[in-house]
């Protein structure tokens, strides 16, 4: 299994371009939020960008407080997302220590399933789909 | 167009207007899809339904408008605001253009149109969203630079960054000067005509717009397939490359070469010093990194750098300035500062007071001539302004936009207001405004006095002429009137200009189809001509006489890339692009309103069953 890694953070040049990838392909939605991975500024944009996204806990906090079973344990470290079975309650938001799960205002929440389509509409090659022995290690500009 | 649902094709417009003299705001469905599509011809619109032309700039009635397009947020590059207003400059209706984050901020916001009417009892700060509006009280920000006026509002409004536009402006529009730009992000700018003191005369301070909403994309296989190819083309391909490798500062060697390189005041057009100056010595020595606008994978943004030694020890503190080719004309060879971090240490106290650069130059150009002349002594400029004196010239920055004394208020207003009183009118550098850095001849001189924004990307004039050595009058100006419909389409889009080649006709109308605007994807020529037509209009009202735009001797007495200017082709060619313009204006033609509705009433239907 692999896992969605940003290891050249640094070249990021604040386009938006992979979490408005994820949104229109992914989810069907037009949106810099309602992605699995967002892209924030880092203290005001003169010190660059921040990716946030899931960084594949095995095991998972949020799978441990969804209480439906909508999040369930990807192999390998993340989550498997079933919205039908989704009660929008919010608890795997709570439960993420990196705020990496967005509840929308509808209640509808997003998480990376780390399935790479982000990574070519990534100008700088910021961002590499990595095994998970790699992927521990190399989450952020190495 | 409803943050959360689904992206419905309706042929109204939602605006959110802010009466900030009530501190009430109100959302208004606004018609006029089909015939006006978006920014440049959306702003057009409210002005006419809101503005007031018979009245001053600076009347609180006066709607300051950021519109964008039917694109937006869909398709890459699609990523400019349309900001429109009565300028102070003129006193006339005019637009400015911006890139960064506030496109796709307003849009995800859930809006097509922001509208600010009204003038605060005291300054403020604004934030909107889609959930949200918000008014604070920001008197304690009177008088702060944009650097810090920046911190502050990141600490009153602290969600959401890099998922939020920040607007705001320095001492410049405060005062109301006719040079004070918007900055937009810290790196863009609404920069031309004065939007600043449009935000300042409403005592608006800060703009904060939240793209907080979402919404479905549009349906079906098409969309995708048509994204996808747009986004190969502006990222996989030679097409860009220009604008992300060296940036637009790549055009300083080569139109030094071509003597179009306006130096020293527009004394000369090409300077052996321009070997210390070059795109190359730019990107090689200063350059620290690159930005880009939100949807633009191209990234054209180039952020120098400079240092200062603050203390005798190893004590130093560093500023991020951004760079491109207009900003480096203005205040490095206009200037005659041939040192590529004194540029960007002119431009960052120009950027801090919150002026335009390029209209803060060529003024400051002005007044170093005027000095060398005897017309003005340090009296009035407060320092020695010579040529090549980067650190005076810092200094003047800061006096231009705080309004230091008469002379420079005087100034700020344009370098011809001030010629007027003291004299050198005939080498104030203003074509409509102070020049932009294209020396490349009388159509080009023509087509800035007299364009629509008085900016180099009215027209391809600049490009035309590189191409043409005729002195064809008639041939001259039908370029000119038949290259602005397109433009004018592109930024009611609203396109980043820089993606003209990659826009073109049929791609646009792919796009605008896939994106489930059918009327406008079959009407792009004729709905182009109406907004085109309706701008003029909108800027006549308010005021646009061509006989009494003036173009200054310099620009006669100079030596272009194609020898010494021909006066009388320069004088016919101004005379009958301002005949076409008012004849345009004036004639009700086939392609006013109603008969676009009837040429698009077919597609509607189509557009109705989708």
């Amino acid at each position: 299994m692999k896992l969605l890694t940003t290891p050249r953070m640094d070249r990021c040049i604040g386009c938006h371009s992979c979490s408005l990838a994820c949104a229109r392909l992914i989810h069907k939605n037009l949106s810099w939020s309602t992605s699995g991975i967002r892209i924030h500024s880092s203290g005001g944009l003169s010190t660059g960008f921040v990716a946030v996204l899931c960084l594949g806990c095995d095991p998972a906090p949020c799978v441990a407080a969804c209480p439906t079973g909508a999040f369930s344990q990807r192999q390998g470290g993340g989550v498997i997302v079933r919205k039908k079975l989704c009660i929008r309650c919010g608890e795997c938001v709570k439960a993420c220590p990196v705020d990496a799960v967005y509840q929308a205002h509808d209640g509808d929440v997003f998480v990376c399933l780390h399935c790479g389509r982000c990574v070519d509409f990534c100008p700088h090659n910021c961002l590499e789909l990595r095994g998970t022995d790699d992927a521990r290690r190399s989450f952020d500009n190495d | 167009m409803t943050p959360g649902g689904a992206l419905i094709m309706t042929d109204h417009f939602r605006v959110l207007i802010i009466d900030l003299g009530s501190g009430k705001s109100r959302v208004e469905q606004v018609d006029g899809r089909r015939q006006v599509a978006g920014g440049s011809g959306l702003a057009a619109q409210l002005f006419s339904m809101y503005g007031k032309p018979e009245t001053d700039w600076d009347d609180p009635a006066q709607p300051f408008i950021l519109a964008i397009g039917p694109l937006t947020g869909k398709f890459p590059l699609m990523s400019k605001t349309v900001c429109s207003f009565k300028s102070s400059y003129h006193n006339q209706y005019t637009e400015s253009h911006a890139g960064g984050r506030s496109a796709l901020a307003l849009f995800f916001a859930g809006y097509d149109a922001l509208m600010v009417v009204g003038r605060a009892d005291s300054l403020c700060c604004v934030s909107i969203g889609s959930r949200h509006v918000s008014i604070k009280e920001a008197g304690f920000m009177q008088g702060m630079n944009v650097a810090g006026s920046g911190k502050l509002i990141r600490r009153m409004f602290p969600k959401s960054s890099g998922h939020r536009s920040i607007l705001r402006i320095g001492p410049a529009g405060e005062i109301g000067s006719a040079m004070a730009c918007i900055n937009v992000d810290s790196y863009r700018h609404f920069g031309r005509m004065g939007g600043g003191a449009a935000m300042g005369s409403k005592n608006l301070k800060g703009l904060v717009i939240n793209g907080d909403g979402h919404f479905s994309a549009p349906s079906g296989k098409e969309y995708q397939a048509v994204f996808k190819k747009v986004y190969a083309q502006v990222s996989s391909t030679e097409m860009m490359r220009k604008y992300y490798h060296l940036g637009t500062a790549v055009n300083l060697q080569g139109l030094n070469d071509i003597r179009a390189l306006p130096w020293y005041n527009l004394q000369k057009t090409s300077d052996p010093a321009i070997e210390t100056i070059t795109g190359e010595v730019f990107a090689d020595k200063t350059l620290l990194r690159n930005g880009a606008c939100s949807g633009c994978p191209v990234g054209c943004i180039h952020l120098g750098f400079f240092r200062d030694k603050f203390k005798e020890d190893a004590r130093y503190l560093y500023h991020q300035v951004p760079y491109d080719y207009e900003p480096i004309f203005a205040a490095g060879t206009m200037l005659g500062v041939t040192n590529c971090f004194d540029i960007l240490r002119i431009l960052e106290d120009l950027e801090r007071v919150g002026l335009d650069a390029m209209s803060a130059g060529v003024a400051l150009a002005w007044a170093t001539e005027a000095t060398e002349q005897g017309l003005v002594s340090e009296k009035e400029t407060i320092v020695r302004l010579s040529f090549g004196d980067a650190t005076a010239y810092q200094e003047a920055a800061w006096h231009l936009g705080l309004g230091s004394n008469d002379f420079y208020r005087l100034l700020g207003n344009g370098s011809l207001k001030a010629a007027a009183v003291y004299g050198g009118s005939e080498f104030a550098c203003v074509l409509g405004q102070e020049m932009a850095g294209y020396a490349t001849g009388e159509l080009f001189f023509a087509a800035q006095s007299l364009g629509f924004r008085h900016s180099h990307l009215d027209t391809g004039a600049y490009s035309w002429e590189q191409k043409n050595s005729d002195k064809d009058v008639s041939g001259a100006v039908d370029f000119l009137m038949h290259d602005e419909p397109g433009r004018t389409f592109l930024t009611s889009m609203v396109a980043c200009l820089f993606a003209r080649s990659v826009y073109n006709n049929e791609q646009l109308a792919e796009c605008l189809s896939a994106a489930g605007y059918d009327a406008l994807a079959d009407n792009s020529d004729v709905v182009g001509e109406h907004i085109r037509k309706l701008r003029w209009q909108v800027r006549i009202s308010t005021g646009f006489k061509p006989e009494e735009i003036v173009i200054p001797k310099r620009f006669y007495q100079v030596e272009t890339l194609k020898g010494a200017v021909d006066g009388s082709y320069l004088d016919q060619v101004k005379e009958e692009y301002g005949r076409r313009i008012m004849a345009l204006a004036a004639v009700k033609s086939d392609t006013g309103p109603d008969e676009v509705d009837s040429k698009v009433d077919r597609s509607a239907d189509q557009d109705s069953r989708k």
